[in-house]
């Protein structure tokens, strides 16, 4: 084999490699079909600023995590380094590896700032988050890029009561970014013996207010975007359609059928908690998400097809409820939403949770999607929202 | 034997047990003399077709009846039956 110096193997593989223009790629990312743009440089110069939507894989892991990203060979990959001379030569390997259509960007991320192109600078913690976060950032698994993915996170929470208190307290501890809470209720004096997000100077005042106040408190970091409504079939959609992940904490099973069918029609997770008097249940129905390998799971209405017959199942309010049991459960769908934000862990997916405080046991059970759901199933018969005061057997609300 | 989880609402119907002995091969069986043994109880789990309610789930250890046999599900002694109704309440 002939010896190659350092020039001649560039000029080698730019005979191999399609270059691309900046402008070209620009292009493309706006109006045509958009390659996957991989940024190859080192951390410190992509977390500096990088093309727009380009995915940091550092050149010396490019051939072994190309795969995690596009695994058909005939997905268009542009390539780009500094200068565009590493990118050329990262090209070979990757079409080495069968990928018919990879390019390299001319100039490299240099010549795409020096056409003017925007500029992606990744958000990074800011002095204080690093300290209000260490706790967090220490974990391998969450780490400061996991911080910033819950700062970006938008979670939903169906409630303000007892699963939704202690939710909402460690998701806003946590520094979940946007937090939505739909409550119509004011607070009472009897919601205080388990709803901590409320304390008595709040008592007859709108539970959605009081939680914006103490949560703000906690954690400036987070919005919270109060819905001082009740959940219905008219705004379920508009309301969920704008966040990642929906935990339930309500308390009546109208309202349980809505929001599961809510997120299916909008391909959402659902972290499903529910509490008698010292009993809970808590799951995750996931419609499912290929690229981060999560096969869609069972819904409300696989494991529950009917509601039970209004006064057969009493509730909280009949039967009471031990303080602290919300406490435990809601606490485990904040770390069950936590987990999907992250993409951490093994989420209860196709798992019910059954935890009994008095005799202090936890039980996963194995539920399985219903071929014959109505709803998920191969045949739906609920296509669209409905009304589910009907469906749940109860007069219609006034 | 085998033994059967009651969950919170149908305590009242076993004095309050949160686990019960009772004999049968099947999970059907079970469910006939779980009622002997505590009535009512039959009323709670079973509709009027004698199929179990749709709001409850039945598991054999960890899996679900419907992905198993149904109620034809066999037990054996050391088998655990759990009953898992829904429940709506958050409050």
């Amino acid at each position: 084999m002939t010896p190659l110096n350092r020039d001649q193997l560039v000029a080698l593989a730019k005979s191999q490699i399609i270059e691309t223009t900046p402008q070209a790629l620009n292009e493309r990312l706006r109006n045509g079909v958009k390659p996957l743009v991989v940024d190859i440089r080192e951390r410190d110069e992509f977390e500096q600023g990088h093309v727009p939507g380009a995915v940091f894989i550092p050149r010396g892991f490019l051939e072994l995590r190309i795969e995690q990203y596009a695994f058909d060979r005939e997905t268009p990959i542009v390539l780009y380094c500094a200068g565009g001379v590493r990118s050329v030569l990262a090209a070979r390997n990757v079409k080495e590896m069968g990928y018919e259509h990879v390019e390299s960007l001319i100039g490299g991320f240099g010549g795409w700032k020096s056409a003017g192109l925007p500029v992606k600078v990744p958000k990074m913690l800011t002095g204080d988050q690093k300290v209000r976060y260490s706790r967090h950032t220490l974990l391998p698994d969450v780490g400061e890029e996991g911080q910033l993915e819950l700062l970006a996170a938008r979670v939903l929470l169906i409630g303000a009561g007892g699963l939704g208190s202690p939710a909402a307290l460690y998701l806003a501890a946590a520094g979940v970014g946007t937090l939505g809470i739909v409550d119509f209720d004011d607070v009472d004096l009897s919601n205080l013996q388990r709803q901590i997000l409320h304390s008595e100077s709040w008592i007859g005042k709108p539970k959605v207010e009081s939680a914006v106040a103490r949560l703000k408190d906690l954690n400036p970091d987070v919005t919270v975007v109060p819905y001082r409504e009740p959940i219905t079939s008219a705004n379920a959609l508009d309301i969920i359609r704008d966040y990642d992940i929906v935990l339930n904490g309500s308390d009546n099973f109208p309202t349980r059928y809505l929001v599961n069918d809510a997120c299916h029609f909008l391909r959402k997770p659902l972290v499903d908690g529910s509490i008698f008097m010292f009993e809970g249940q808590v799951t995750v129905y996931h419609p499912g998400s290929p690229e981060e390998g999560i096969v869609q799971g069972p819904c409300y209405r696989c494991l529950y097809p009917d509601p039970p017959p209004p006064g057969e199942v009493p509730s909280c309010a009949e039967a009471g409820v031990l303080g602290v049991l919300p406490g435990i459960v809601g606490s485990i769908q904040a770390v069950e939403a936590i987990k999907l934000v992250l993409r951490k862990g093994d989420p209860l997916i196709g798992r019910l949770l059954m935890f009994d405080a008095m005799d202090m046991t936890f039980r996963t059970l194995n539920v399985r999607r219903d071929p014959a759901c109505p709803l998920c199933g191969e045949h739906p018969s609920v296509t669209e929202l409905i009304d589910y005061e009907q469906f749940c057997g109860m007069p219609a609300r006034e | 034997m085998t033994t059967v989880l009651i969950p919170t609402p149908l305590r009242r119907l076993t004095a309050n047990q949160s686990r019960v002995e009772i004999s049968g091969d099947t999970v059907g069986q079970v469910i006939v003399n779980l009622d002997d043994t505590y009535p009512g109880m039959g009323e709670r789990l079973l509709d009027q077709n004698g199929d179990i309610k749709r709001f409850i789930n039945v598991f054999v250890n960890d899996d679900e009846i419907r992905t198993l046999q149904g109620a034809n599900t066999p037990v054996s002694a050391g088998d655990r039956v759990s009953i898992v109704p829904a429940m709506a309440g958050g409050c």
